[in-house]
């Protein structure tokens, strides 16, 4: 199987929501899936619950105590994503920490994520210069691990964008994910120094909220990710969100 | 890929916005540990101001009481603020300065490292926030007052299981929030790659006087050192420079709670399982999906659910041995050393005491063994009492 994560920039700025996988439950992150596709979402990032997420602010750090609560586990989330993967080759990626995918052993992980049609993994404590640990494993089995890059990237963004692939996760700002009122980081000549070293698309997340910022941000990304903002009407309406994270998209993808 | 580590064990693993400030760190810290005016700086200031060298105390009473090694301990608790914290705030603090930084921020569990580092900024003119779990501000609540006295500002971290663990997470959180103007000046030998080497280096100060000391007054080395390990930086300061002497035991004692055979401890050596958690690979208390265990132990500066990567090699290595000790075990240990030698001990430094007191008779009486007496005990006489049916209030 062909990695799906190209088809989510053919000719099109992407649309990246992410939700917490198994919040509140796992039938409603199969129904969320598919809502999100149909509202117009290009590729779907899920996330696999950690107790300590320290690249997170309070919504998503909740959201996954959530699911934790709900006794979610990596072996369930597979069987969840074997049967969306019945209903849609939208493309997905997980997005987790090290240590849980340590403990269940890297080569079984990126072995039943090509199984069950994984396309990528994002791990925020996995930098570049640690990225061998999982490579080789990820690699073997077609799965992209996921690059990022931050405001204070400097010297490093040429080195990191060569190497990417998939797409590259570019933080809008420092700090933590969450809803941000205002994005002053100079994104665009980041981004411009990425392109030229690497085809990789580059899409913006941290803090997005609003339909303007994504207008904003696709004059120079490839894609804007949204996850807080998503996450936070789950919060509201638990697994009665389908209808209301759809409407959401709808506004956000105008 | 083998930067920073201890064998298999330390690393990087943080978020890509701060390898930026951590490659910096380590930059800087590589240049001025060479540089003399560095050094004369923090040496001046560990003299002048924390009162170093401290004393490396027979205990005559505590000796005859047990009859076996010559015990001595190696007096932290008399550093300034009351711990061997100091050591490191104050080097990490003025290379904090020297980066041109004007703001730092701290974790803190029993608020021995805020109390450390608030006194260090105010000293040297930097502003200072301490993030601390909100269980701890409770059972420390005057550390809490006493950061705010020296200028801090203290953030009460209610997310997780609100202690130790949680206040890394938030203190990492701002850090990557905010780092042009500001160092996390971590207090324990853990964390990404250069933290466990800085702090280390800071705290060898410890073994480098004792280990002076003792050739002095007994004119041979001590069969064992012990010291009590949370995240492990008084026990690797404490053990550092007696490494290469192989016939010198390094003992660490780990909080066992209530018991290893109870799910209420914090012994990551003695429990936990090799995993990848707050920048570093080591041994973690965690369960078979790799969440993060809570963990628990009367003592807040050991109530971590990790260990030092060193500390893990040193154990894998066979060079150090780790041992738990329990709550009950410690409070015994620290109402034998109060009426014993009338020294009031930290929680944290009685887990250490504990177990001398276990084996003590194990050596012969021409043998000594150092105790590595972390801090003192004041902030904890009131849960101590507590603990003990006293309805004391701070």
């Amino acid at each position: 199987m062909e990695n799906r994560i190209k088809n989510a920039f053919e000719g099109k700025k992407a649309f990246i929501p992410f939700i917490s996988a198994g919040d509140p439950d796992l039938e409603s992150t199969e129904k969320f899936v598919l809502a999100l596709e149909e509202a117009g979402a290009d590729l779907i990032e899920l996330g696999i619950p950690f107790s300590d997420p320290i690249a997170d602010g309070t919504v998503i750090q909740k959201a996954n105590l959530r699911a934790l609560a709900g006794g979610v586990t990596i072996e369930k989330i597979f069987e969840t994503v074997k049967n969306i993967r019945f209903k849609t080759q939208v493309p997905l990626v997980f997005l987790t920490y090290l240590n849980p995918v340590f403990k269940y052993g890297y080569e079984k992980f990126f072995k039943k994520c090509a199984e069950v049609g994984i396309d990528g993994v994002i791990i925020p404590d996995i930098p570049f210069e640690e990225q061998a640990e999982i490579l080789e494993y990820a690699e073997k089995q077609g799965v992209y691990v996921i690059s990022f890059l931050a405001p204070t990237s400097n010297d490093r963004i040429e080195k990191i964008a060569e190497k990417a692939r998939g797409f590259i996760y570019v933080a809008s700002s420092m700090g933590v994910t969450g809803v941000r009122s205002e994005i002053t980081t100079n994104l665009a000549e980041i981004i411009n120094r990425a392109k030229k070293v690497t085809k990789t698309p580059c899409a913006v997340g941290f803090g997005i909220n609003t339909p303007e910022q994504v207008r904003e941000i696709e004059k120079f990304a490839d894609g804007a990710i949204v996850g807080s903002a998503i996450v936070k009407i789950i919060e509201e309406y638990g697994p009665e969100a389908a209808p209301h994270i759809k409407e959401y998209v709808k506004t956000m993808r105008q | 890929m083998n930067k920073g580590r201890f064998g298999i064990f330390g690393g990087q693993y943080i978020p890509e916005t701060l390898m930026n400030e951590v490659i910096q760190l380590e930059e800087t810290y590589e240049k001025y540990k060479k540089d003399e005016k560095f050094n004369t700086e923090l040496d001046f200031l560990l003299k002048n101001y924390a009162g170093r060298p401290s004393l490396l105390y027979f205990a005559k009473n505590m000796t005859e009481n047990l009859g076996g090694a010559r015990i001595y301990l190696k007096r932290e608790d008399l550093n300034h603020t009351g711990s061997h914290k100091i050591n490191n705030v104050l080097g990490q603090v003025l290379l904090a300065k020297y980066m041109g930084k004007t703001r730092v921020i701290a974790e803190t569990g029993a608020g021995q490292h805020g109390v450390a580092t608030a006194t260090a900024a105010a000293l040297l003119g930097l502003e200072c926030e301490i993030f601390m779990g909100k269980e701890d501000t409770e059972r420390q609540a005057l550390n809490v007052y006493r950061m705010e006295l020296l200028g801090a500002k203290v953030h009460t971290v209610t997310s997780g299981t609100m202690t130790l663990k949680d206040a890394v997470n938030e203190a990492m959180r701002e850090w990557a929030t905010r780092t042009e103007d500001t160092l996390y000046v971590l207090g324990s030998v853990m964390g990404p790659h250069p933290f466990p080497m800085i702090v280390r280096d800071f705290q060898s100060v410890i073994s480098k006087e004792a280990r002076a000391q003792i050739l002095e007054l007994e004119g041979k080395l001590p069969k064992a050192v012990i010291a009590c390990v949370g995240g492990g930086s008084n026990a690797m300061g404490a053990f550092y420079n007696f490494i290469e002497d192989k016939e010198v035991r390094l003992i660490g004692a780990e909080a066992a709670g209530k018991g290893v055979d109870t799910e209420l401890h914090a012994a990551s050596m003695t429990k936990g399982t090799l995993g990848i958690f707050h920048g570093m690979k080591s041994y973690f208390c965690q369960d078979e999906c790799g969440q993060i265990a809570p963990v628990y132990s009367i003592s807040a500066g050991l109530d971590y659910p990790g260990v030092g990567p060193e500390h893990a090699y040193l154990k894998d290595s066979k060079r150090a041995e780790y041992v738990p000790v329990t709550d009950d075990e410690a409070v015994d240990a620290f109402e034998y050393l109060s009426r014993m030698e009338g020294i009031i001990p930290a929680i944290e430094s009685a887990h250490a005491v504990a177990h001398a007191i276990k084996i003590a008779k194990e050596f012969n009486k021409n043998d000594s063994i150092i105790i590595c007496l972390s801090g003192r005990g004041d902030k904890d006489v009131a849960a101590i009492a507590r603990y003990r049916g006293r309805k004391i209030f701070e």
